[in-house]
Formats: structure tokens, C-alpha cells, sequence
């Protein structure tokens, strides 16, 4: 189990909030690509965050579902972090986003096939080979449908865990969005998935844009779908260490920490 | 090429292209946008004054045909955007605002001061340590600076603020940008401190990068240029 109970996506504006504070049980999650810096003010704030509460490192970049191996700079900055913060859990995403030097700032998609598989495992083997701990690996949101499927996105995942020992990053919001989006159910979806490698759950809000899709806008509170299907999946898994994301319209702390209560309840209800 | 790299290939290339060319899913425009956006964003936060001086529309149509042309290399988007001063110098309004290219200089400049390496910055103490050789000292890695034809340091700091410039006057302007606390300084200083930090860059002792400023600013106190680098804390202890 990496960090227990409910975590917060740290914001810079709530550093003097949380920083200011005690609060018991808070854990918080970082991109790490945000720190990866030689010195200054924001190495000196991820120094004190990893002080005041446990931090989970959440990256963006490493691309581990690229036609090519994670960069090799980005790794060991990533290890230098690891070895300075000593967090309570490393992520990333099912999903690429460089593509020969060139950085696409989004979570790709890509198709689940054969080949794919060998090289996400080895990417991912190549990743904890350098960090010398296991990872957890997020599923993403889809916005289309993608030809050559070999695997369903839970054999995926289970080949992914069986073969590299990773954990799954489940992120709830992402089954309810995508299940809209590609016309599926999410609770069939969700039972799919290798539930007992979950080693964290996030939860965020979306945005419905002008064509219907939902988007995965981590820009408003928790959706009460998103909620049900959290507490469905505890009543599968127990009570997993979960993390409210707001990347946008972010409100001051102390509301972000309302809605951590109301993730309290859920999680405590299924104990 | 693999089935695999076939596919992010053309991926890539459609998300990239100028015009979102042949038809496509309502959701690949999701990820177009996504990309656009987190591009156009990441150089808006990193070129505030930029941004300030012609306003959100022009600094994001522009930033829009920037991304197209130069994509990120590099997934720390707090670094994007080394080559948007050119990028700026070379748009035909260049002549409008011959200016905005020191400013976008300037921008840069601040965030590597931001985020370069901690060090010790030199007191008057081992300041005289130092001059005299007893000491090994070296310019303190957040330094930075911009000199312009222009009224580079009232402009920049104006638009960082989010005011206009009081007392403007037209004339060249140089800009030393320093951390000697946890947060960058800029200083506006005269052309005699920068030659004389150029001088300690290149690696000469403090008295000959004293002589040489001196030498090209014969009427300016060097004392008053010296001072002006040493209070900032744009020299460290090596």
C-alpha cells in the first residue's frame, strides 16, 4: 500500500495553506516535471512539502507507451528526485506523449496491440530498473475509438502487472469519462481492470464539450457519477490510498479539503 | 517503422499540422486542443511581460503560430520557449515594437534565474578576500542579464507589475536579474556593471575585470558599477 488515505494534487497557491497547517492524514501529489529544476524557490517549496506530508511523485512525461525507450535525462532526474523526496509512490500514464524530440503536452492515445504491449513492458521494466522501485500506472481517458485492439484495456493492464510487477493507478473519472465517450458502461469497464494490483485511485471533475464528449477537465468538484462508481470500486478493493486532482478554476484549500471529506466518508463506509 | 510507431507517427504529424486537414473524430480535436493549449499556456506563463505589453489575443495567436513552428523539446514546459525572442524578431510587426524582443530576453532571463542552482552570493567581506586573491569566487549561477537599445529594464518591470511605465524615458536600458534571497531580483543597472560582470564571466580576476570596465566607461565610478553587481549578489563563492 503506498500512502494511506486521501490525498490532495498540490497547487502552488495552497502552499502557504498547507505548509501553515497540520492536517492529519493529508498526503499530497506532485508532477515532477514541475520541480525538475537546479535550484531556487520551487526546489526549496518541494523540499518543504516532502517535509510537511507524504508526497507521491505523478508524472506526465515519461511516455511509456512511445515507439522508443523513456529518455534516458528525464530518468535520471526522476531517480535524483526519488532519492531527495523519498516518496510514498511513483506514477505515470498509459499513454505517450514524445514522439522523436519533439513533446506533445497531452496523454496520447495509442493502439493496445502486440507489439504495444512488449514495448510498454519493456519501457515500463526500463523505468523501475532506474528508479529501483515498481511503479503505478494510470489508466487514461479515451475520446475515440482506435483500430488494432489486441487486448482490452483490463488484459492490457493485467498483462502489464503480471509481467513487470507494476501497480495500477486507478483513475475513476477517467473510466466514467471514457465509457461515455466510446458508448461502453464503466461498471463493466471498472470489474475489467486487474482490481487487485490498485495501489491508488484518483478522482477528478470533468467538462461536457460542445460535441457531448466529456473532458477530463480536472476543473470542478467531484461529478456524483464519478462518486457512485468510487464507492462501487471500494466496495470491490476496500478502502485505497485516493487523491482529489483540480488543475483548474482551483478554489482555496479549505474547500479542496471539504471535498477530501466527503472522500473520507465514502472510503470509511467501505472499511 | 513498427505498426506502433507507424501509428504515432501520423498521430504526431495530425496534431501538429497548421490546419486540422481531412476528417477527423470530434475526439482527436480534444487531443489537438489539449496540445495547443498546454503550449500556448506554458509560454504565456513564461513570457508574463510579453504577454502584458500586447495582450492576451496577439500573445496567443502568436504563441499559437510559434508552437506550430517549434514544438517543445523538452518536457519541463517551464522551460519552453528559448527560441520565442527570435521567433518575435522575425513577425513583420517587429518594427511596431522593436522592443518587445529585450523584453521576451528578459522574461527568459528571469526564469533561469529563478531556477538555477543555490550558492552562497559574495559579502563585502569575502568580497575583499577575493579581490585580493585569497578567496576563489565565480558569478553566482542565477545571474542573468539583458542590455537594449531600448528602456528595457523600465519596460519589463512596468509589464511584470501590470502597470504603465511612469517617467518613461527612451533610452537604452540594462537589466541584471539576481537571486540573492529565495526569489529573483532585477536590478536596473549601469552598462559599466555589466561590462565589468562580463569581464568576471569570462574567467579574468576582479581587479582586471575592474580595469576593463573602467577602461570602457572612463567618466563612470566603477566603485558605484562594482557596488551595484556585489549588492545584488551577482557573485558567489566558487
Amino acid at each position: 500500500m503506498a500512502a494511506p488515505g486521501i490525498g490532495l494534487g498540490f497547487k502552488p497557491a495552497h502552499a502557504e495553506a498547507a505548509l501553515g497547517q497540520a492536517v492529519p492524514g493529508l498526503w499530497l501529489e506532485i508532477h515532477p516535471e514541475n520541480y525538475m529544476v537546479d535550484g531556487g524557490p520551487r526546489l526549496a517549496l518541494l523540499d518543504a512539502l516532502a517535509g510537511a506530508y507524504p508526497l507521491s511523485l505523478h508524472g506526465v512525461s515519461l511516455s511509456l507507451a512511445a515507439d522508443e525507450p523513456p529518455d534516458a535525462a528525464h530518468l535520471a532526474r526522476l531517480r535524483a528526485m526519488v532519492d531527495r523526496v523519498q516518496p510514498v509512490l511513483v506514477s505515470e500514464h498509459l499513454a505517450w506523449s514524445t514522439r522523436r524530440g519533439t513533446y506533445l503536452p497531452d496523454l496520447l492515445p495509442f493502439p493496445r496491440s502486440h507489439a504495444a504491449l512488449q514495448r510498454v513492458a519493456d519501457n515500463i521494466g526500463r523505468t523501475q530498473d532506474a528508479l529501483g522501485i515498481t511503479i503505478a500506472v494510470e489508466n487514461p481517458t479515451h475520446y475515440m475509438p482506435i483500430d488494432g485492439h489486441d487486448y482490452s484495456e483490463g488484459e492490457f493492464f493485467a498483462e502489464l502487472v503480471r509481467r513487470t510487477g507494476c501497480g495500477l493507478l486507478l483513475d475513476v473519472n477517467n473510466i466514467h469519462v471514457s465509457a461515455h465517450n466510446l458508448g461502453t458502461d464503466a461498471r463493466a469497464w471498472l470489474g475489467s481492470l486487474p482490481l487487485h494490483a490498485v495501489r491508488e485511485v484518483h478522482l477528478a471533475g470533468h467538462a461536457t464539450d460542445a460535441t457531448g464528449l466529456l473532458v477530463d477537465s480536472h476543473d470542478a468538484p467531484v461529478a456524483a457519477p464519478v462518486w457512485a462508481l468510487f464507492a462501487d470500486l471500494l466496495r470491490l478493493t476496500g478502502p485505497r490510498p485516493t487523491l482529489l486532482e483540480r488543475d483548474g478554476n482551483v478554489p482555496a484549500f479549505g474547500e479542496l479539503l471539504a471535498e477530501r471529506e466527503h472522500a473520507l466518508a465514502i472510503s470509511a463506509a467501505a472499511a | 517503422m513498427s505498426t506502433l510507431g507507424a501509428f504515432q507517427a501520423a498521430f504526431t504529424d495530425a496534431l501538429l499540422a497548421s490546419a486540422c486537414e481531412g476528417a477527423h473524430d470530434d475526439g482527436f480535436h480534444v487531443y489537438r486542443n489539449t496540445v495547443r493549449r498546454g503550449c500556448i499556456d506554458a509560454l504565456e506563463a513564461n513570457f508574463p511581460a510579453v504577454a502584458t505589453l500586447v495582450g492576451a489575443a496577439w500573445f496567443r495567436s502568436a504563441a499559437a503560430h510559434f508552437a506550430e513552428a517549434s514544438p517543445p523539446v523538452d518536457a519541463r514546459m517551464a522551460r519552453y520557449g528559448q527560441g520565442f525572442p527570435a521567433f518575435l524578431a522575425s513577425l513583420p510587426t517587429h518594427g511596431d515594437m522593436p522592443y518587445l524582443v529585450d523584453v521576451a530576453h528578459t522574461d527568459l532571463a528571469w526564469s533561469a534565474c529563478h531556477d538555477a542552482a543555490d550558492a552562497e552570493p559574495l559579502d563585502a567581506h569575502a568580497w575583499l578576500d577575493a579581490w585580493e586573491g585569497r578567496r576563489r569566487w565565480r558569478l553566482h549561477p542565477a545571474t542573468r542579464w539583458v542590455a537594449s537599445a531600448f528602456p528595457v529594464a523600465s519596460l519589463w518591470q512596468a509589464s511584470r507589475d501590470g502597470v504603465a511605465p511612469r517617467n518613461l524615458a527612451w533610452l537604452p536600458e540594462a537589466i541584471l536579474l539576481t537571486r540573492p534571497g529565495s526569489q529573483p531580483l532585477a536590478t536596473p543597472v549601469p552598462p559599466a556593471t555589466l561590462c565589468f560582470l562580463e569581464a568576471c564571466g569570462a574567467g579574468q580576476p576582479l581587479a582586471a575585470a575592474a580595469d576593463h570596465a573602467c577602461e570602457a566607461f572612463p567618466t563612470f565610478p566603477i566603485d558605484h558599477a562594482i557596488a551595484a553587481a556585489l549588492g545584488a549578489g551577482a557573485l558567489a563563492l566558487a
